[in-house]
């Protein structure tokens, strides 16, 4: 296997919500150009671990370093800035905005116009809101979802929002893509157009980062997996090795029947 | 370029717009003319109105659009109209020109605005609500005791022989006749006031459908969606609460020249109430329920006052109760009753109607 150059190291990052140990010095390595997945049982720290690294939760030990340089993720917007983005378990588009406006929110990190450029509509702010609009429409076709650019994201359907939030994130022009749970409440269809859109994106240069309940797509999609339990990193290898690691399997069996 | 964006401020609805346009540029003209028919009195009273959308606009780049709730307003008008009666009257013997004042009001009344709100922005909106509510009261404070051991604000007494606005010769406060036609002294501010409308009106428009207006509606949204999308949540609130300050500083300038008179008295918490009530009653986030909701709670009262004198004492010979207590009863109903049946306000927005039928699921 070519080694890859790392774009995520994790250092024995902690997280403790009063007693609960949610993340408990999780170290693991993300290379470029990969699609690393996440996976354990309901409660195992996964989410935190997106949570402290999206700077949404201040860990309490250890750090990231994120493209050579170490993180100070204590604000969200720092961590998009510098190239992470990410969709939430439970989806939060912005419900009262079309789809294309909430794409659109997404390209505000990577332009510029301010109070002086939206009064006075100069040159400069209406080709960048051209452009602004151009890649939100590109973006949506990406995903697949042109058709409803200019429905509220609310009214959208359970996958098609989650297409949404994808393109929001991917707005932001991430070298890391976080996806917590994008499976989640698809059908069959929808599950391998998904595998389909994310390998895409791999293939596009982003790098992904996958939590996923969905063991077969993870199989399927991850060229290395990690396995959380507890809040504590119990496996990291190819997914031909995970499946067959014995802690992984008493993890699974041990909590809830998977 | 954004033809397709379907949510687009419209003031008037209709194929022909400019037919609208042409027929509200007519009515905006015939004002002050009508108005001064039944005396000078009301076309100020009519200028009153548009200072109020004025500043009711202003606040609802706070309110309407960042979601901010602000119960201190009144404090930046305050600023900027002593800023105005301090630098153009005899009281220190200065007498800048307004061009130099009115700029100068509202970067002081921006400048209080990011100190207020860089510390409180991160604080949860029904304490941003508390702290500005004491801001307000502070400041009236101040200006009521500034006046010893240095007189600076001359206390309770307030500033007099305030200069009005001047363009070389040319004085707002004078009767002055153009074409052939007089125009008052009030006639004079009343087009200075529509002009500033105008302003704020555009303003208010092409920040809604800009990149900051984006990500104000998106952190009213969810702001931690937003704050994943890389906006600085707290520096796009900040730039609301200063962009509101300023307006209000220009129009306590405005104020302060057309009036020629300022006291603490005209910066009370009742006054931050009622131009928030003219924002919220209207229709939060939309220019012409604002508009309206300013022009209402200007307008209403004053009528009533010239109104109900007479009724009154027609129908029982004599005041039975005084309009201002009746102004305060009526308020009061109006509120409670718009939040009872229009809860979004009496002329929303789509936008916000979804808002709120949402939260109300
Ligand atoms: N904000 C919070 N406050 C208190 N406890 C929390 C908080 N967030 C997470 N936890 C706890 O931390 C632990 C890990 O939760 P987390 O959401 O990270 O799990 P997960 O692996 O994402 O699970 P799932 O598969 O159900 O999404 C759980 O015990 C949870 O109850
Ligand atoms: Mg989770």
């Amino acid at each position: 296997m070519s080694e890859k150059p790392l774009l995520l190291e994790a250092h024995e990052v902690a997280k403790h919500f009063g007693g609960v140990k949610a993340l408990h010095d999780v170290s693991l390595t993300i290379r470029r150009g990969e699609i690393y997945g996440l996976i354990g049982p309901n409660g195992a720290g996964k989410t935190t671990f997106f949570n402290c690294l999206t700077g949404l939760y201040k860990n309490e030990g250890g750090y990231f370093i994120f493209d050579g340089v170490k993180l100070e993720a204590d604000a969200p917007h720092k961590a998009a800035a510098v190239g992470i983005a990410r969709t939430f378990q439970n989806i939060r588009l912005f419900g009262n905005m079309t789809a294309i406006e909430n794409v659109m929110v997404g390209r505000h990190l990577r332009t510029h116009a301010g109070v002086f450029g939206a009064i006075s509509r100069n040159p400069a702010t209406r080709a960048e809101e051209g452009a602004i609009v151009r890649r939100a429409e590109e973006l949506l076709h990406y995903v697949g979802i042109h058709e409803r650019a200019h429905d509220y994201a609310k009214h959208l359907s359970y996958g098609d929002q989650r297409r949404l939030e994808i393109a929001r994130a991917l707005a932001t022009e991430p070298k890391l893509l976080a996806l917590d749970e994008p499976a989640a409440g698809m059908n069959g269809t929808e599950t391998e157009a998904l595998r389909v859109l994310v390998e895409g994106i791999c293939r596009d240069g982003v790098t992904v980062l996958l939590i996923e309940h969905d063991v077969k797509l993870v199989m399927g999609l991850c060229e290395r997996v990690a396995v959380l339990d507890y809040g504590e990193k119990i496996c990291e290898d190819v997914p031909a090795v995970v499946q067959k690691d014995s802690r992984v399997i008493e993890a699974y069996l041990g909590g809830s029947v998977a | 370029m954004n033809g397709h964006l379907k949510r687009r401020p419209v003031l008037i609805p209709g194929q022909r717009p400019w037919l609208g346009f042409l027929l509200l540029a007519a009515v905006l003209v015939a004002v002050p003319f009508v108005a001064a028919l039944g005396g000078q009195a009301w076309v100020r009273i009519a200028n009153f109105s548009i200072l109020y959308i004025f500043l009711a606009l202003g606040l609802n780049i706070v309110v309407g659009y960042a979601g901010l709730l602000d119960l201190g307003y009144v404090a930046f008008y305050a600023v900027g109209a002593y800023t105005y009666a301090l630098l153009a009257s005899p009281h220190f013997g200065i007498h800048l020109p307004f061009w130099v004042i009115l700029p100068l009001g509202a970067g002081l009344a921006c400048i209080f605005g990011v100190l207020l709100g860089a510390p409180t922005l991160k604080l949860r909106g029904d304490y941003l609500a508390i702290v500005t509510l004491g801001f307000g009261e502070i400041v009236r404070i101040f200006m009521n005791n500034l006046n010893a051991p240095i007189n600076v604000t001359n206390g309770a007494q307030g500033i007099t022989l305030i200069d009005p606005i001047r363009i070389g010769d040319f004085s707002f406060a004078q009767t002055s006749t153009f074409l052939g036609v007089s125009f008052s002294g009030p006639q004079k501010y009343y087009f200075l006031l529509v002009a500033l409308a105008l302003l704020v009106i555009v303003v208010n428009m092409r920040l809604q459908d800009s990149r900051i207006g984006r990500a104000w509606q998106a952190i009213r949204e969810d702001e931690v969606a937003a704050k994943a999308c890389g906006i600085n949540t707290r520096n796009i609130k900040l730039l609301a609460f200063a962009m509101g300050a300023s307006f209000g500083g220009i129009a306590g300038g405005v104020f302060s020249a057309m009036q020629g008179f300022v006291s603490p008295e005209s910066f009370s918490l009742m006054e931050s109430i009622t131009i928030l009530a003219m924002v919220v009653l209207g229709g939060m986030g939309h220019i012409p329920g604002v508009i309206l909701g300013a022009v209402l709670l200007t307008g209403l009262p004053e009528a009533l006052r010239y109104g109900i004198e007479p009724l009154q004492r027609g129908l029982f010979g004599r005041m039975i109760i005084d309009p201002e207590s009746l102004r305060m009863l009526i308020f009061g109903l109006a509120l409670v009753l718009v939040m009872r049946f229009r809860p979004a306000g009496l002329w929303p927005s789509s936008q916000r109607r979804r808002e709120l039928a949402e939260s109300a699921d």
